[in-house]
């Protein structure tokens, strides 16, 4: 392992990312200026609905953009270098081997034909030229008994389609650590799994991250998987991030009226009694005729004039870097500013 | 509510679906294995279950969308189907009380059609003898009802988006105004901000309408807000039914248990702080399932008993009903 355990800095750092796909209709601004850093042995959670960007932005990261999608500003630093200057080449050697990705449905993402033990060596093997075959498969055999693939000798011979959905889910994890990367984003990997095996993924992901001493990317439209699994969090609504910070900030102090909305809205089993539920009115943006001003502006509760007409910057609420772009925020600031020069 | 009248009364229900087997012997899918259960008028019964577990099936059998294997349903005092003695009605008087909400709502909408002629077939089929101003001011009152703008009568589903779609489908249920309707995961495809404006407008129509609802979801948080009583299914089989407050705190079924314990609460502390009974393996194949109690492959408690004998749902404590050897009443 190249990391030592404890050493604490930053892996990645994600500056203003644009990406916009360019359609017969026009510009959709999928990702719109998003910034955040990750650390090492850090579980960063991003949160959204669908069309958010959340999945587009990962797909930058990784160079996975495809026509007509276009990454068109800022910066992508992976430990110090700058990913977005990369040629084809070595993007192709970076994933895989120090970065790589899970996807929400491992059936589509599986080639039917191989078998797994051959995609899990194949992905060793592109990036490990001087592992033999017999090596490889021995190492596939390990990983799939780490993730918790019973009689994984035997398995390591079957099909996709022979594995459950779980079980798929298990051995495209194995596939995504075997040449142990740095950093793991994992789009959505439990959304077309049940809650019990959710479960069995989440506490899979718990332990192999300690393990193998890796930051995570977790992108998720679920609250009570945030809640478990994150260190810190990232509302994103219609390609920006409204509000950023730890999970507990985010969860017990939320600032951005979308990020409050949300957790109102949600039904919880810890609730008591029947109370009815606080919707957030309205329909998602569309993001073909984007808001002028806040993206949220139209579905907002507090919506103010200045909403209407210029996006909210993004300010800092509190410690451990909680920021939110809400001008609710920056008036609230300016207050606290006036305050203090009259006192 | 111990007063409350039975409105649909299922009784030992089996829907197996044929499969291609080995030469010469026929396989069954047994989707639905003896399930019984009532509705009472006017309250809302939940049903919660994993991918597979055969609520979806069963929602669609009780309407017989699906011809039932054997069982009888009965409903308001009149037996609708069975199999003993061979009673299977004309269900198309009944499809004017009984509706359905489906899952996804674009695939269940027709998209050569517009919305008005959608919500306005109902009404057509079940010849309310009504003039074509009164059809259209009725599409246009359903339309409303449901939040959609009424000029939206004559736009193509495509031109919505999925709440909206959800929205007419809703708003199609409605209009041969039912007494029940079977809501097949009437949520799961929408947005997550979306999802609290239709539970909300599903629970105001069951006010206003007096509506029965057998609401059918894989998410326990919503089925537990909307519903006043909760079954809990596993690979075809009822295994526990009891109040949805009851059954949340106080789950009989191992297989409850470890159900309620990995969903995942919107809270840090209390979700990581929480203890957890993680299953193992996989749900088996409804194909081939395990003799006796069907749960017991994976269940921390099974016995020889559980390998051999399938236990009935039997009253554990007054109105909670468990289908577990090990659970005493």
């Amino acid at each position: 392992m190249s990391n030592l355990q404890g050493e604490d800095r930053v892996l990645l750092e994600v500056k203003d990312l644009r990406v916009s796909f360019f359609t017969h209709a026009g510009e959709v601004k999928a990702v719109d200026g998003i910034s955040y850093t990750l650390r090492t042995n850090e579980v960063m959670g991003i949160v959204g609905e669908s069309g958010s960007g959340k999945s587009v932005e990962a797909y930058a990261i990784m160079g996975l953009l495809q026509n007509p999608g276009k990454v068109i500003g800022g910066s992508v630093r992976f430990d110090g270098e700058d990913l977005l200057s990369y040629n084809q080449n070595q993007m192709a050697d970076f994933r895989g081997s120090r970065a790589a990705m899970i996807f929400q449905n491992p059936m589509t993402c599986m080639n039917p034909v191989y078998t797994v033990g051959d995609q899990l060596m194949e992905a060793l093997r592109s990036h490990r030229k001087d592992i033999s075959r017999a090596e490889a498969r021995k190492r596939a055999i390990e990983m799939l008994e780490q993730v918790g693939i019973n009689n994984a000798d035997k398995r390591v011979d079957q099909y996709p389609h022979e594995f459950s959905g779980g079980m798929r889910q298990r051995a495209m994890i194995a596939m995504a650590l075997i040449c142990n990367p740095e950093l793991l984003i994992a789009d959505e990997p439990t959304t077309a799994l049940d809650v019990t095996i959710q479960e069995q993924i989440l506490e899979l992901m718990k332990t192999l991250k300690g393990r193998n001493n890796m930051s995570i990317i977790f992108i998720t439209h679920n609250l009570g998987v945030v809640a478990e699994i994150c260190d810190r969090v990232s509302v994103m609504y219609a390609g920006h991030i409204v509000e950023q910070g730890t999970v507990n900030d985010i969860f017990y102090n939320p600032q951005h009226p979308y990020t409050k909305g949300l957790l109102a809205s949600m039904p919880r089993m810890d609730m008591i009694g029947h109370e009815r539920l606080i919707p957030i009115e309205g329909t998602p943006v569309d993001l073909l005729d984007p808001p002028k001003g806040c993206s949220f502006g139209p579905r907002c509760k507090n919506c103010m004039k200045i909403c209407l007409n210029n996006p909210p910057p993004a300010v800092t609420v509190g410690e451990n870097g909680h920021s939110c772009a809400c001008w609710l925020q920056v008036q609230e600031m300016l207050k606290q500013k006036e305050a203090e020069q009259h006192g | 509510m111990a007063e409350a009248k039975k409105l649909l009364e299922v009784h030992r229900l089996r829907k197996y679906f044929p499969v291609k087997g080995k030469l010469f012997r026929k396989q069954y899918v047994q989707a639905v294995e003896s399930v019984s259960f009532d509705v009472y008028r006017g309250e809302t019964l939940g049903l919660v279950g994993e991918s597979g577990c055969g609520k979806t099936t069963l929602g669609r059998t009780v309407l017989r969308l699906y011809e039932p294997t054997s069982g009888s349903i009965v409903y308001d005092g009149v037996p609708l189907f069975d199999s003993e003695k061979k009673t299977a009605v004309n269900m198309l008087p009944y499809r004017k009380k009984m509706q359905i909400i489906f899952q996804d709502p674009s695939a269940s909408l027709d998209p050569r059609m517009t919305v008005g002629e959608i919500v306005g077939e109902g009404l057509d089929v079940h010849g309310q003898g009504l003039s074509k101003t009164e059809r259209e001011e009725r599409i246009k009152e359903l339309l409303d009802r449901v939040g959609l703008n009424t000029e939206h009568a004559n736009r193509f589903p495509h031109e919505f988006s999925g709440g909206q779609q959800q929205r007419v489908g809703i708003a199609r249920a409605l209009a041969v105004s039912p007494e029940f309707i079977v809501c097949d995961e009437p949520i799961s495809a929408l947005d997550v901000s979306i999802q609290s404006q239709v539970v909300n407008m599903l629970e105001d129509l069951q006010e206003e309408r007096g509506l029965t609802y057998l609401f059918i979801a894989h998410d326990i948080s919503v089925v537990r807000h909307i519903s006043r009583r909760i079954g809990v299914m596993y690979l075809g089989c009822m295994v526990e039914l009891a109040e949805s407050y009851e059954l949340c705190s106080k789950p009989l079924h191992p297989y409850t248990q470890s159900l309620l314990s990995a969903v995942p609460l919107p809270d840090p502390e209390k979700t990581r702080a929480r203890k957890r009974v993680v299953l193992e393996g996989d749900i088996p194949s409804p194909l081939n399932p395990p003799g006796g109690c069907r749960f017991h492959t994976r269940c921390r408690f099974a016995t020889e008993k559980c390998r051999q004998v399938m236990p009935e749902l039997k009253e554990a404590a007054p109105g909670h009903f468990c289908a577990c050897h090990e659970v005493q009443p």
